[in-house]
């Protein structure tokens, strides 16, 4: 105590002298503070958010050119027979100019005047894939030549990055491939109904592309590869992490390999996770000849991560359960091993499966690792054969095709990489509210 | 046989044995359980254990065996001459792994017959051109030795397989009798299945020691690898950081020291951000906020943890970055920054993302504080702020270095968000709009380029990986001390 503060108050009681007003201002300037560094966390995750869903929902979208085109016999099947070898013969090179022609066409047909006046100057509307969706419908069905059939075509990622406010007329002006009188053309085709956005299934199911066609990219096949290296992690991380925890919470003696197994296990969480990415490539490549790139290293890799996560929810369930109810079991007979397997286990169960969803859920988001193993730079634009194909075959994984089309540089692929967040977002999504629910619903409290 | 049906083999014969074992126990006891000494159903088990465990353990133990022989005999038919300029024997390993794959392939589609994949030369047929056609991707012209050990790798994987089957399904049937020999009245079966149980768990909770010393091995091997190529004191005190990219060494110098300033630099400024926030929010939360503004604020602020690594980078490079650029950039007529890769970027989406990571640690540490000290202090008059200041935090400061250390520990081994925001040059500077480069990214792109995996441009990526774990791993270990020893204080 200072002396100041002995002395009696010379003012009223009522009036506050100038050290408590100092004193009460500082309360409120700390607990200001308080305030303030929530409110910033909580911006913080509200503008990660809105940036997250104002660049990535529109690659949920996507645009389309609808376009009726003569299949001419003369150009698709020059001897008139219809044998699928010679149709087969007929490259996508034959295709692209009836698809510019029938554009070129539709145009005129619209009375839209513009300053480019030939078919080939309707190139730079059209995707790349656009002549090989043609050549598949065409061998699939070759009845349609001769025909004039309305095909629903990919736009080019600059049509549609210009619909959707991405391309400016500035931005064209340093632009190789389309120029402002491609934009207004795209403006008149637009009202006409010609070009149109509509939604884009074949982001969500579809397959990667080559650098060159972002509009054409999906996250289909990546999906399919993190399905299966989940399917690894939930079999092999959950019976190996709730066997380690009976072991170590119900059965373990205190001991010195105990201690050990369990300062391990703390410092394994806390490993960053590009080293399990270097333990994957060295133990699981180099020294065991798994192939590269596979669902099923991944799979590994991510277990061995995931396992402490696993373990340290695991026996904080098993822990939660009361002793009564092993003394009781122990009481009219069981054995040891009986009363943890028919009693304890069961009912830690919603607690551990809980743990593991929150566990595979931080799994399903890992990059790091997978960029070692190889994950990376594969270009999944195949669907992988079969249940064991699934497994083996290279395939690429929802954070790691992110990261690939985050490294291409291209403002189209950006846009992809902010919608296939929103996609991986909506999974860990989904898993965490079951984890939640699957803890509201079951776990009891004793 | 493939290995898919052996393994189904082996878990029928299992299922087998349950039944028979269960049967036959009951046979011994006239069809009367309670003569048994255990329950009819640990017979059962007893057989399946006896069946499973030695079947699957020489199987596991086989497979990681049998791939090392082959190669060793194989890898020993090639001669050095076929070793060509910037490839290595693993290069021509992988060939005849190919090749031999592709011969498979061959023999299934039915394009040549057993016999002559055995004895295709390459004088007598176009053998790249053959494989091709089954459809297998081969890159150069075999010459005769790959070929040859193709065949061999071939002929004796082959046999292997069939010397593994036939091992495996053996020591089954051996445990199969074995357990059903003791399905009597007088055996204990429940003792022998728990026993059998609790050395699974056992098993089970040494993966996480296997993991650990599996990282400390594949570690070490590389990194000594590496040292041998190049000199170790050159690797922690050289201040440059310049791998040659022929990929064949010697002019390359690799000093971890620029690589490690970006590491700090970058975690420093995550800390900075991190810090100040999640205390502030965490003393709120616990001190302050009521129950319905804690219900709504934690969760939602670990909300931010939840968020995968990858979002945070893709965050850094197409949000901060661009944002730092136009205020601090050359179109603000400020010109600090020149691109948007730079230390502030990646270090700012960092510290958002530790901000939760510091809030709730500390939250559990301000919260362990007893009581009893505040009520002291509230006592002699003080207000809550100046409570806070003079007796919860100081009580509550160790435990607050542990979380920052920790959090500190999470900042360097942190890899999407540098890999993503920080930029590729490694440069010892204090500017922290300029982009530098970290461990992690570095490990990152030594790993994946075009280099030579037995060159040290590789290698090094072990090295830093050791520097990286030993660091974090002493970090994590003196928090977790401090945490612990706060804690036992107050319990």
């Amino acid at each position: 105590m200072t002396e100041t503060s002995m002395n009696t108050p010379s003012g009223s009681l009522f009036a506050q002298d100038e050290r408590t007003k100092k004193r009460n201002a500082a309360e409120k300037r700390f607990r200001m503070f308080g305030l303030a560094a929530i409110a910033t966390g909580l911006l913080f995750l509200v503008i990660l958010l809105t940036s997250i869903l104002s660049s990535g929902l529109g690659a949920f979208q996507q645009t389309f050119i609808n376009v009726p085109v003569y299949l001419d016999e003369a150009k698709l099947d020059k001897n008139g027979n219809r044998d699928i070898e010679d149709i087969k013969k007929v490259s996508t090179f034959g295709y692209n100019p009836l698809i510019q022609q029938a554009i070129f066409d539709s145009v005129t047909e619209q009375g839209i005047e513009t300053p480019l006046a030939k078919a080939k100057d309707m190139k730079a509307l059209l995707s790349a894939s656009a002549a090989a969706q043609l050549r598949d419908d065409v061998i699939a069905n070759p009845d349609l030549i001769g025909q004039t059939v309305t095909f629903r075509i990919l736009a080019s990622a600059d049509v549609d990055g210009y619909l959707k406010g991405r391309v400016t007329r500035e931005s064209v002006a340093r632009d190789k491939n389309t120029d402002a009188a491609h934009l207004d053309l795209v403006d008149e085709l637009r009202d006409a109904g010609v070009i149109k956005k509509s939604f884009n299934w074949a982001f969500i199911t579809g397959a990667d592309a080559s650098e060159s066609r972002p509009e054409q990219a999906g996250m289909g096949v990546s999906m399919v590869g993190s399905f299966f290296m989940m399917l690894v992690v939930l079999f092999l991380a959950l019976p190996i992490g709730v066997a380690a925890s009976i072991y170590l919470e119900e059965f373990a003696p205190q001991n010195k390999w105990t201690d050990l197994i369990e300062v391990n296990i703390s410092n394994l969480a806390a490993v960053p996770s590009i080293v399990f990415g270097i333990l994957g490539l060295a133990v699981f490549i180099q020294f065991a000849h798994l192939p590269q790139s596979a669902p099923i290293v991944g799979g590994l890799v991510l277990t061995l991560m995931t396992l402490p996560t696993i373990i340290i929810s695991t026996r904080a369930s098993l822990k939660a359960v009361p002793p009564s109810i092993r003394d009781a079991a122990l009481g009219i007979g069981a054995s040891k091993m009986q009363s943890v397997f028919h009693h304890v286990l069961p009912l830690a169960m919603p607690g551990i499966l809980t743990g593991t969803i929150i566990g595979l859920a931080q799994a399903l988001g890992e990059t790091a690792p997978l960029l070692l193993i190889g994950m990376v730079g594969y270009i999944a634009t195949d669907m992988p054969d079969g249940f064991f194909g699934g497994f083996l075959d290279p395939n690429s994984a929802m954070p790691a095709q992110i990261y690939e089309w985050a490294k291409r540089a291209d403002p189209a692929y950006y846009e992809r990489a902010w919608g296939g967040i929103i996609i991986l977002l909506v999974f860990l999504l989904t898993m965490n509210i079951i984890a939640v629910i699957l803890r509201r619903r079951f776990e009891r409290r004793w | 046989m493939p290995l898919l049906w052996l393994v189904l083999i082996v878990l029928g014969l299992a299922a087998f044995g349950y039944v028979a074992g269960r049967a036959s126990a009951l046979k011994t006891a006239n069809g009367d359980a309670r003569l048994l000494h255990s329950l009819p159903s640990y017979y059962g088990y007893n057989v399946v254990l006896k069946v499973l465990a030695p079947a699957f353990l020489l199987l596991v133990l086989i497979l990681i065996i049998q791939p090392t022989i082959i190669n060793k005999s194989v890898s020993g038919m090639i001669p050095e001459s076929e070793i060509g300029e910037g490839s290595s024997r693993g290069l021509v390993m992988a060939e005849v792994r190919r090749t031999a794959d592709g011969l498979d392939n061959a023999v299934a589609a039915g394009v040549m017959d057993k016999e002559a994949a055995r004895v295709l030369t390459t004088g007598s047929a176009d053998v790249t051109q053959i494989l091709k056609d089954a459809g297998q991707i081969v890159t150069n012209d075999i010459t005769q030795p790959v070929l040859e050990a193709a065949q061999r790798y071939r002929v004796m994987n082959g046999a292997g397989n069939w010397l593994r089957a036939g091992a495996v399904i053996l020591i089954a049937l051996a445990g199969f009798f074995w357990a059903m020999k003791e399905s009597h009245t007088e055996f204990r079966a429940r003792n022998s299945v728990e026993k059998g149980v609790l050395a699974i768990l056992i098993a089970g909770a040494s993966v996480a020691v296997l993991t650990t010393i599996g990282i400390i091995l594949s570690l070490i091997f590389n990194t000594i690898e590496f040292f041998r190529l190049y000199p170790a004191l050159d690797f922690f005190t050289l201040l440059e950081w310049a791998p040659s990219f022929s990929g064949r060494g010697g002019s390359s110098s690799l000093g971890i020291l620029p690589l490690l300033w970006g590491t700090l630099y970058i975690s420093l400024v995550a800390l900075l951000v991190a810090v100040p926030v999640g205390l502030f929010a965490a003393i709120y939360l616990s001190e302050y906020a009521g129950p319905k503004t804690r219900a709504f604020a934690k969760p939602l602020l670990e909300v931010l943890a939840g968020i995968p690594t990858i979002v945070y980078g893709l965050f850094a490079l197409l949000t901060v970055g661009p944002l730092l650029l136009s205020v601090f950039g050359d179109d603000s007529g400020l010109g600090w920054m020149q691109g948007q890769r730079a230390v502030l970027t990646a270090g700012i989406a960092m510290g958002i993302m530790l901000i939760p990571f510091v809030s709730s640690l500390s939250d559990d540490i301000i919260n362990a504080v007893p009581q009893a000290l505040r009520d002291g202090s509230y006592g002699l008059g003080a207000t809550k702020s100046e409570t806070i200041k003079q007796v919860v935090l100081p009580a509550a400061l160790p435990g607050i270095v542990g979380a920052v250390l920790l959090a500190a520990s999470r900042a360097i081994g942190e890899t999407m968000i540098v890999v993503m925001g920080a930029g590729a040059a490694a440069k010892l500077s204090l500017n922290p709009f300029e982009a530098m480069t970290t461990v992690t990214a570095k490990i990152v792109s030594q790993l994946t380029g075009d280099s030579d995996f037995a060159s040290p441009e590789a290698l090094v990526a072990f090295a830093l990986g050791m520097s990286l774990f030993v660091i974090t791993l002493a970090i994590n270990i003196f928090a977790l001390f401090i945490v612990r020893k706060y804690r036992e204080q107050y319990d």
